[in-house]
């Protein structure tokens, strides 16, 4: 154990490559320490934030009975106070609230179209996998043709379809994401069923079926389940974008691509916050979401856990 | 009848691992098949079970000739095979316990109504405690685990065992012990096996009859690597 600290540091210079060295790399002590606690401090402040921001979209609506679509025009464009902390906007409407509402929607999008995005996803990628031979081919191309369009582009097409709401982007997004997941469930599957285990439940006498689900599904769910925690901030994103252009909701309705859009007008102007706030909305909770998945990556990382079975 | 008729098999048609092979195994019979490492003696138990598809040459289980591998077996040919592989942490799925493990031929064949019976039952005959079969299979021992495989493979009764180099990771005492639960087992059922190793100590002693992968192959190149083996 002594000598490994030793010749720690030289190793990791002169035995780049070599299979040790990341365990190497990983005994100096200071360093390892050090992005121990900021990956902590990471992962709990993205977790504080998350928290946050689920409670206030869950409690605020349904307990504060707050009209956020309630117009004054007196109070039209008044900076941030006591009374409205992120201020108005071009018709009145407290803004604190008009985010809430609009972080509501785009999580409620966000969540539910990464969800169903993951599980087409996930059964399009184990199908290809576990039937192999032509099907695999002809379905995996068919994700390739799709992939080869811009997923914005795909998704205009598919909201300008319906009439505008929340469901269309919804369905917008999820149609247009579940692609990479179908390749990375693909991938997995085919990694794990040439395992002797497999061979062995082939040999027990099980169905196609169920070795599909009974061993294969259940190996890729945390990597699925990844898939699909990452794939929320990038819906809300798109959800947003969708809005911005005028495709996804309708303006009276708040959505955070709806409230950046609406505070165009007045940015122009020199008001600075019906524009900053709802960014902040933006970005913010998005990069939580982002850091949580992260730091639930370097748990399932296959590589860490072959590592630890060292 | 076990018939392993002039096989070529392996993973690139242009390179077979297994060239021209012929082996027959009787009804009852052990036979144990020795050969180096990297010979293509797994591969011949893989295609043997009906695992892999051979690219030339027939597999002829009890007179009725195999007409498809792996799912596309008939399932009652299939299960005529209980298999166990020489990597025990690899041949189980990390997810299942013990008793998941060794009951899931008898779930996936639909008799899930002779679990409360057999499993116990296997376990006796093993040799593992009870108190290990609700552990997942990290927190069991190599030895271990490859006594629930062999559990796994019993608990359909099936007519024939492959055993792949099934105690290379193991030690002296359990070696013994599941070569014992097996023998066991043949003389209750009278299944026929196919040992595979390069143990000859071990498989002279355990089988009835030991074959030589040199004698196995195609009598002219057999002739051929012959000498250069020696």
């Amino acid at each position: 154990m002594a000598e490994t600290r030793t010749t720690a540091g030289a190793g990791t210079t002169a035995d780049t490559g070599t299979v040790w060295r990341p365990v190497a790399g990983r005994s100096v002590a200071g360093s390892r320490k050090a992005s121990r606690s900021t990956r902590a401090w990471r992962v709990w402040s993205s977790a504080a934030i998350v928290v946050a921001v689920v409670l206030a979209v869950l409690i605020v609506p349904p307990l504060a009975d707050l009209d956020e679509q309630a117009v004054h025009l007196a109070d039209k464009l008044l900076p941030p106070s006591l009374e409205h902390p992120f201020g108005t906007d071009d018709v009145g409407r407290d803004l604190l609230l008009r985010c809430v509402y609009g972080l509501r929607v785009s999580l409620l999008v966000g969540v539910v179209a990464a969800v169903v995005a993951t599980v087409i996803g996930t059964a399009v990628g184990a199908l290809a996998a576990s039937a192999g031979g032509w099907v695999d081919r002809v379905v995996m191309r068919l994700v390739d043709v799709f992939s080869s369009v811009p997923h914005l582009l795909l998704g205009i097409f598919i909201v300008a379809m319906f009439r505008p709401g929340v469901w269309p982007v919804v369905i917008s997004v999820a149609l247009t994401h579940w692609l990479s997941t179908a390749r990375i469930v693909r991938a997995e599957v085919l990694s794990l069923r040439s395992r002797p285990y497999v061979d062995a439940a082939i040999s027990g006498g099980a169905s196609r079926w169920r070795v599909t689900v009974r061993h294969l599904l259940p190996g890729v769910l945390p990597q699925a389940g990844l898939a699909a925690v990452l794939m929320v901030p990038h819906a809300i994103w798109h959800e947003s974008a969708l809005s911005f252009l005028g495709l996804g909701l309708p303006t009276h309705q708040a959505s955070l691509g709806t409230l950046v859009q609406g505070a165009r007008s007045s940015l122009l102007a020199g008001d600075w916050w019906p524009t900053l706030f709802p960014g902040l909305f933006i970005i913010v909770p998005t990069l939580a979401i982002a850091g949580l998945a992260g730091a639930w990556r370097d748990r399932i990382n296959p590589r860490r856990r072959s590592e630890l079975m060292l | 009848m076990l018939e392993l008729r002039s096989l070529t098999a392996g993973y690139d048609r242009r390179a077979p691992v297994v060239r021209d092979v012929s082996l027959t195994v009787a009804p009852g019979e052990s036979v144990g098949l020795l050969g180096p490492s990297g010979c293509g003696k797994s591969t011949l138990a893989r295609v043997a079970a009906l695992l892999h598809q051979p690219d030339r040459g027939q597999v002829v289980v009890d007179g009725e000739p195999a007409r498809g591998w792996r799912h596309r077996a008939p399932r009652a040919q299939r299960t005529a095979f209980g298999v166990v592989f020489q990597q025990p942490r690899l041949s189980a799925d990390p997810r299942l316990t013990l008793t998941q493990l060794i009951a899931e031929p008898l779930r996936a064949t639909g008799r899930a109504a002779d679990v409360q019976e057999r499993v116990p039952d296997l376990a006796r005959t093993v040799g593992l405690g009870t108190d290990l079969l609700g552990r997942r299979p990290h927190e069991v021992s190599d030895g271990q685990l490859q006594r629930a495989c062999l559990a796994r493979a019993l608990v359909l009764r099936p007519r024939w065992l492959i055993c792949d180099e099934m105690t290379a990771m193991l030690d002296a005492s359990t070696t013994a012990a599941l070569v014992a639960a097996v023998e066991e087992y043949r003389a209750e059922s009278g299944a026929g096996l196919l040992a595979v190793g390069h143990d000859r100590v071990l498989l002279e002693r355990w089988c009835e009859r030991t074959v030589e992968w040199g004698e196995l192959v195609g009598a002219a190149q057999g002739a051929a690597e012959r000498p250069a083996a020696k």
